[in-house]
């Protein structure tokens, strides 16, 4: 808090202790905490726009992989099976497991699905700020869907299951249960390069009627870029 | 920061929960919306105490037949063999993979239960207006939100077992009624820690006026 008059740096409340404070000018790869709870406020990753846009990519073409290719084989007396995702959900669905089978493949296959389509959506707009409206929409979605995209968890219960069958008939992995394991470093990696307060301060603003925005003035403390 | 630390709620200032902007309503009973995103703004989240409850006490019932009903039941030409949660453990005991056996036992024995715990404590020492252990019980907060989806583990387990193992009429592997429980209990307790309000932890401090001041 040196150069900067503190009446400039950005005034927030902690999210999850609601007390006041200013953010001072963070270095690259700084984070903030809360002073009360040690809550992380805020952090500045090295390039918060762009290297999340890589990364999402290559987690949607590792994305079909992993639904594509099977997960697993199993050969038991001469007689071979092969799964995927969906067709783990599937067969849960055939077996009148239908509430498991869309939880199933909600966490496995929609959530990362929508997490993944709605960040690229957001970060091609946002290489061509101001982004609409509509943009800051998507990134709350996306935000929303994020953990409940499971693939750490289903890639420990894969190996569980393989250990469970093993027992019972010899199983290999398959080229989608590779996928999955860098899917569940990849969709971490996103989230962490990643820096939302960058994409809300280029987010065009909502004045509709709709919004009781009258009850905004000149005291808003609202972080206006620079 | 040399001003007495006041919270957002007692500067009449909202945050918004979506993108973090604080703004000044004009009227303090009627918040409206944010301006940047548009999202319905909250002091608090709204009857948070309430759906956090009703949410654990959904999540406890189906806790029950989780444990006790088989998740998954395997056929064999001769035989057929239910097996429950703890069955699956006592099966990667013995067997002889104890690390695994000991992740399954924690992420689908104890943290479920764990969370309903550390929940239900939550919503009583906020409810009673305990006024001491805030960071400690921020954290708690905080590890119940990071360790809630691990639970679904066994689901994923039943899931993939039960897809692979299809080889009628040698062999098969049904999924029995627990595994729609244990979904139902992680997905409750994963939506009650998103609709509790962890501020309320600290809305205590602030009226008993009793806060300690910290250096950041
Ligand atoms: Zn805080
Ligand atoms: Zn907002």
């Amino acid at each position: 808090m040196s150069e900067a008059p503190t009446a400039l740096q950005p005034l927030i409340a902690c999210q999850e202790c609601d007390l006041l404070q200013r953010i001072p000018p963070l270095p690259v790869g700084g984070r903030a905490r809360c002073a009360r709870c040690g809550f992380a406020l805020a952090a500045r990753p090295t390039d918060p726009l762009e290297l999340p846009l890589v990364l999402t990519l290559t987690a949607l073409i590792v994305f079909v992989v992993a639904n594509v290719m099977p997960l697993m084989d199993l050969s038991a007396v001469g007689r071979y099976a092969s799964t995927t995702i969906l067709g783990g959900a599937r067969q849960m669905w055939l077996d009148d497991e239908r509430i498991t089978a869309m939880i199933v493949t909600f966490c496995a296959v929609i959530a990362p699905a929508l997490y993944l389509l709605l960040m690229l959506t957001v970060l091609l707009a946002a290489r061509r700020p101001p982004l609409p409206h509509w943009g800051g929409e998507l990134l709350r979605w996306s935000l929303h869907m994020q953990p409940w995209a499971m693939y750490d968890v289903m890639l420990l219960g894969i190996l569980v299951a393989l250990i469970k069958i093993a027992e019972l008939a010899t199983v290999d992995p398959g080229v989608g249960m590779y996928a999955m394991g860098l899917l569940a470093v990849l969709l971490p990696a996103i989230s962490v390069s990643f820096d939302a307060r960058e994409v809300w301060k280029l987010v065009e603003w909502k004045h509709g009627d709709d919004c009781a925005a009258a009850a905004f003035g000149e005291e808003n403390y609202a972080e206006r870029g620079q | 920061m040399s001003r007495t630390a006041l919270t957002g709620a007692q500067a009449g200032l909202v945050s918004c929960e979506t993108c973090k902007l604080l703004t000044r309503p004009l009227h303090a009973e009627h918040v409206g919306h944010c301006p940047r995103c548009g999202a319905t703004l909250e002091v608090r989240r709204v009857q948070s105490l309430q759906r956090t409850w009703a949410l654990i006490i959904a999540a406890a019932i189906c806790y029950i037949p989780a444990n006790l009903l088989p998740v998954m039941v395997s056929n064999t030409f001769a035989t057929s063999d239910a097996e429950t949660i703890m069955g699956g453990v006592v099966f990667l005991y013995s067997s002889g993979s104890w690390p695994l056996a000991l992740i399954v036992l924690v992420a689908s024995v104890m943290v479920p239960l764990g969370k309903l715990l550390a929940l239900a404590y939550l919503l009583v020492s906020v409810q009673r207006g305990m006024a001491v252990r805030h960071r400690e019980r921020a954290r708690l907060f905080r590890i119940v939100v990071f360790i809630g989806r691990w639970s679904m583990l066994d689901v994923f387990v039943a899931t993939f077992t039960v897809a692979l193992v299809q080889l009628q009429p040698l062999m098969s592997v049904l999924p029995g009624a627990g595994v729609l429980f244990f979904a139902a209990v992680v997905v409750l307790t994963m939506l009650a820690a998103e609709s509790f309000d962890p501020r309320l932890i600290w809305d205590v401090a602030n009226t008993a006026n009793n806060m300690e001041k910290h250096d950041g």
